[in-house]
């Protein structure tokens, strides 16, 4: 018999397969194998436990579709990496011509080119869209308050995150309007009390906007935030399935103690 | 929220977990069904809309719209909003960090144990301004374009004296024109009044000299036309003598 064994998930009992006659018992082979891998591997991590920890813990009453906004939005950043990984393949971050050549060369010669771009591009739209559906969904429902407050402050966080994202990013294809506009950006920083030259001295890599600022903002979107944002959106989910999603404010709980009388 | 609210909020939401199903897999189909529409979006509008690439950077141009992302347009828009140059500090990072920090600090000014957003008037009033306000501000970023077409009349004069100098304003105002500044900037009828001050009649407000430096050396969050000086100095010579002709 396999240690490993799994809850069975809540079917219909017309779902659920039929109990084997007696006699006919005969594991496939190919399956056992699986089954005593995934043994060998969970004797030694012990990682059927988080998994069933994070699938099987129970969601409260009442959840609606308004509660896939934040899963919709992790897809979409799935998809956003996905696709930048395949833009990576063939972009140069280089600002003498290379940059824009190499994005040419994915929009008009790559096989499916121009489609993964534009996937990568409406994905970041999409993206933001759904974070501020999420955002507004746990701010009109009370979800940010006690004890899911640190999560609220991770989530603001990942907003910023992205925003920062979608900055970095709108330069790299190095046209005329990433160009300037990354420009107009990068001033409207440099206005800022206090910090605000520094930021933008940082930004452009220097006081003038030259050829390492195309460097230092493909670093930034490629290597930093993203290392940052899939951190941060770890210890997100992790506080999601340790305090588990709310309810939605208006969902009252049976009493337990009337429901006895009743019975 | 005090202790008693805090047990009695735990209380509740351990009974209604209690009456709940589990994540898997009631929760991840519904998750699963989302996915699928949010991928099924990205492609259609990657199909319909495609990934247009315009032409490649050069910094010596005179032909750009500096236009963000759309999502950035309403911070775009503060700017056209708050206008007289002490306060624009204040509409680009001022209103953006204020905004960034009540959001980060939420829930602990917000300490009312009530989660229902109808007996929660204010919360839910300044959600639903902010929603409407951001949505009025994009929609106006999004309609307003950047026209690069300058109807103003040659002021009589100009022609009077023809030759050389007609020929500089006609050059000037066709730069001008091209150059994106009525992204920011109003000339007569046509161009955006703001985030920049309106052109019409700089010239009563600044000599020759200091328009040219100030094309140079420009407030920011305006770009510098150094380059165009450097590369293509007849444009920017003519772009200097149009400006310095609004009156």
């Amino acid at each position: 018999m396999p240690k490993l064994k799994l809850p069975a998930p809540p079917l219909p009992d017309r779902l659920n397969p039929r109990p084997k006659r007696p006699g006919s018992t005969k594991t496939k082979p190919l399956a056992e194998a699986g089954i005593s891998a995934i043994d060998w591997v969970d004797e030694r991590t012990s990682l059927s436990q988080g998994a069933r920890w994070m699938m099987f813990r129970k969601i409260p009453k009442g959840t609606n579709w308004f509660y896939t906004l934040g899963s919709a939005t992790l897809f979409a950043f799935l998809s956003q990496t996905v696709t930048g990984v395949f833009l990576a393949m063939y972009y140069r971050p280089d600002a003498a011509g290379g940059a824009y050549e190499s994005v040419r060369y994915i929009t008009n010669e790559v096989f499916l080119g121009e489609f993964v771009r534009g996937m990568h591009k409406w994905g970041s739209s999409v993206m933001v869209i759904l974070i501020f559906l999420h955002m507004a969904r746990t701010f009109f429902f009370g979800a940010y308050k006690y004890p899911r407050e640190l999560n609220w402050v991770i989530g603001v966080a990942l907003l910023v995150l992205t925003m920062a994202m979608s900055f970095t990013g709108y330069l790299l294809p190095f046209d005329q309007r990433s160009y300037w506009a990354t420009i107009v950006g990068v001033n409207i920083n440099g206005t800022g009390p206090f910090v605000g030259p520094y930021l933008s001295d940082f930004l452009r890599a220097g006081p003038e906007f030259g050829a390492t600022t195309l460097a230092r903002f493909y670093a930034i979107h490629m290597l930093l935030i993203p290392g940052i944002l899939a951190a941060l959106i770890g210890a997100h989910l992790y506080l999601v399935a340790k305090l588990g999603t709310t309810a939605p404010p208006w969902i009252k709980a049976d009493d337990p103690v009337q429901k006895e009388e009743k019975a | 929220m005090n202790q008693r609210e805090k047990e009695e909020y735990l209380r509740e939401f351990a009974l209604l977990k209690q009456q709940g199903k589990p994540f898997f897999p009631y929760s991840v189909a519904k998750d699963g069904a989302m996915a699928v529409i949010v991928m099924l979006s990205i492609i259609l509008m990657a199909l319909v809309l495609g990934a247009e690439l315009g032409p490649k950077a050069d910094p010596t141009t005179t032909t750009y719209s500096p236009r963000p992302e759309w999502y950035y347009f309403f911070l775009f828009e503060l700017l056209k909003i708050i206008k007289p140059a002490n306060l624009v500090p204040l509409a680009t990072i001022g209103v953006p960090t204020i905004c960034m920090i009540l959001l980060f600090l939420l829930p602990f000014y917000d300490r009312n144990p009530e989660r229902r957003p109808e007996r929660r008037p204010v919360a839910t009033a300044a959600g639903i301004f902010t929603i409407i306000a951001m949505g009025y501000l994009t929609y106006l970023g999004a309609s307003a374009g950047s026209p690069t077409q300058i109807d103003m009349e040659t002021p009589p004069q100009i022609v009077a004296q023809g030759g050389p100098m007609l020929e500089q304003f006609e050059t000037g105002k066709q730069v001008v024109a091209q150059s994106g500044c009525e992204a920011c900037h109003k000339f007569g009828e046509n161009g955006n009044d703001g985030p920049g001050p309106p052109l019409t009649d700089i010239a009563s407000r600044l000599p020759k000299q200091a328009i040219a430096r100030t094309l140079i050396n420009p407030t920011a969050p305006m770009p510098s036309f150094k380059a165009l000086q450097a590369n293509e100095p007849e444009k920017f010579d003519a772009m200097v003598t149009f400006l310095s002709q609004l009156k």
